[in-house]
């Protein structure tokens, strides 16, 4: 059923690695596959943050083709290559798991002939390439993948979640949310629920030049709002198209490098739970999230069918 | 206990086991207070109070404190720092002040019968789903498919309800304060719902059978559900389940919106399909 979770400060920085983590491990019985976190922090000197892995996460319970990890190490070394022939800055380099990595960029060029370079090497993937967004996503629970990638700490003024429940793709990190809105830096969306015409919509978009990474329904939305936004469309009226364009049940959640904004489907067939005030807005599946970070009684509401709502942090 | 009298299903052998939920054995005297109980019921007594910090305890844990406060003969029970929690108060087939100070997450107060329950604070999805009696009063908003396939009791929501309210339902009365969201009734089955504000689209689809009462606005009717002549007798109802509700805006009766059921669905006459497409 997965479990979607976010949160924004409205012109506050605070310890949104840590709400989010809260926020999503309250939220593991809905989704204990796999766990994922766009968090959107102070950046690195405006030059970009690019999250990428080259290979997957193969442990127990994991749906990916098992490899020698030997292979990433070649791997990395053509994405270096890659990155400096792109004509790119490469400043600063973390290796976060055997198969994920972290670096700081500095870039002039089109983010997409960057993007399509870097993933030209086999089994390569961005997960995030932008200025303040920094998207990690991994197999367990918000506990686990929050610890092995140290996000207890990380500062910044929102952030969105999910935690999967794997049903129409395997487990594995590319099948995982949140999903980069690809090749526009500082998207990302997470859903929680059904398309039911995804294939209708993926094959308009693929002729159209936009790339999918698997086959999980959730990354149309992503794709779905980056070519809206390519043809300069703006994020809530993509949105709200999104609407009609999609069919099936959703409510899903999508946030650029200001903004944090929720859409539910006709049917209002899954659950969004939302507490607004004028310092933060904080939203989930399931109110027992909200109350991880505000214990306190607070007044929450549904929003009701086909309702849009944009925030700016 | 009084004997029970011959009924057809007494003599197609479905009664070979004593049943005595008040909605299970209908053919009973209702006079007969002594039927109004369950085998493993108990006597309490509502001046005997108690609380439970639900504060680090999980949900099926406060439950099983809840059954035996009762069997202690505590007839009034406070639960403190629900904290959102799901499914608390689920089963309780008993006599029952339950307060609730706090939010209950999804599922809660599923399932009873008798019990009279207060939340100070909103519920989620699919409160008192289920519920044969009793009546549960929610002060502030509540989630979607409240008061799923209801049997009966009073179902009040004093702020607005997601989507679905009432779906399924098949006797009581939900009473909500705001507004409601999409499919409102959808395959209600018996029954009454009474929204004071606006309602979503789909209203009352595919209904069988009961009444829905609509203060505000209605988006849109679903299949088959249509507008009735509200009557006098409508009113008096109305007004009397306010009282009821506790709920004390001012309200203009004169103004409520009337949905019957247009009875036009497969099992209301013996069409053949393309004709029933055209009767709809």
């Amino acid at each position: 059923m997965c479990g979607i979770a976010g949160i924004i400060h409205k012109g506050k920085s605070t310890n949104v690695g840590g709400e989010m983590q809260k926020m999503l491990q309250s939220l593991k019985h809905r989704g204990p596959d796999s766990t994922g976190f766009a968090l959107y922090g102070h950046g690195e000197s405006n030059n970009y943050i690019l999250r990428f892995k080259v290979g997957e996460n193969v442990k127990e319970g994991s749906s990916a083709v098992m490899e020698d990890e030997s292979i990433y190490q070649e791997r990395i070394e053509q994405v270096n290559k890659k990155i400096s022939t792109s004509g790119a800055t490469l400043h600063k380099e973390e290796q976060i798991t055997p198969y994920s990595y972290r670096y700081v960029i500095s870039y002039d060029g089109d983010l997409l002939d960057l993007a399509k370079q870097i993933e030209s090497v086999e089994m390569t993937e961005i997960l995030s390439l932008g200025k303040s967004l920094e998207l990690i996503k991994d197999i367990g629970d918000a506990s686990v993948v929050a610890d092995q990638y140290d996000l207890g700490d990380f500062a910044g003024t929102h952030g969105i979640g999910h935690t999967r429940m794997a049903t129409e793709s395997g487990v594995d990190i590319r099948s995982a949310h949140p999903y980069w809105a690809y090749p526009f830096s500082d998207v990302s969306v997470v859903h929680n629920g059904q398309l039911t015409n995804y294939w209708n919509n993926r094959r308009a978009l693929e002729k159209k030049g936009m790339r999918f990474m698997s086959t999980c329904d959730s990354e149309l939305i992503a794709v779905y709002l980056a070519d809206k936004i390519r043809n300069e469309i703006e994020l809530e009226e993509a949105m709200r198209g999104s609407l009609d364009d999609l069919d099936g049940v959703f409510t899903y959640l999508v946030a650029t490098k200001d903004k944090l904004g929720m859409a539910k489907d006709h049917m209002a067939a899954k659950p969004m739970v939302l507490y607004e005030s004028d310092d933060l807005v904080a939203l989930a599946s399931e109110e027992v999230a909200i109350r991880t970070v505000l214990p306190q009684e607070i007044d929450t509401y549904d929003p009701y069918e086909g309702e849009v709502k944009v925030w700016q942090a | 206990m009084a004997s029970i009298k011959k009924h057809k299903s007494a003599e197609m052998g479905l009664h070979d086991e004593v049943l005595t939920g008040r909605t299970q054995q209908v053919f009973f005297n209702p006079e007969e207070g002594e039927n109004f109980f369950y085998h493993d019921s108990y006597k309490v007594d509502f001046n005997k109070r108690t609380e439970i910090d639900a504060n680090n305890i999980e949900c099926i844990d406060i439950n099983r404190k809840i059954n035996e406060l009762m069997a202690k003969g505590y007839g009034t029970i406070v639960i403190k720092n629900p904290g959102s929690k799901h499914s608390i108060g689920v089963g309780i087939l008993n006599k029952l002040n339950l307060i609730i100070e706090g939010s209950l997450g999804y599922f809660g107060i599923g399932s009873v019968d008798g019990p009279v329950v207060r939340i100070s604070g909103r519920v989620g999805w699919s409160c008192a789903e289920n519920m044969m009696a009793g009546k549960v009063v929610v002060e502030k908003n509540a989630g979607s498919c409240f008061g799923a396939a209801i049997r009966g009791g009073d179902l009040i929501c004093k702020g607005s309800v997601g989507a679905r309210s009432g779906i399924d339902m098949k006797g009581g009365t939900i009473i909500v304060g705001g507004d409601a969201g999409a499919f409102t009734g959808f395959m209600m089955q018996r029954g009454r719902i009474v929204i004071l504000g606006d309602v979503g689209p789909n209203l009352g689809d595919s209904l069988y059978d009961g009444t829905i009462f609509v203060g505000g606005s209605i988006k849109s009717l679903g299949a088959d559900a249509v507008e009735a002549e509200l009557t006098d007798l409508d009113i008096a109802w109305l007004k009397r389940k306010m009282k009821v509700a506790e709920i004390e805006k001012k309200i203009d009766y004169k103004k409520i919106t009337k949905i019957v059921s247009g009875k036009k669905l497969w099992n209301y006459d013996n069409l053949e399909p393309t004709e029933r497409k055209g009767a709809i």
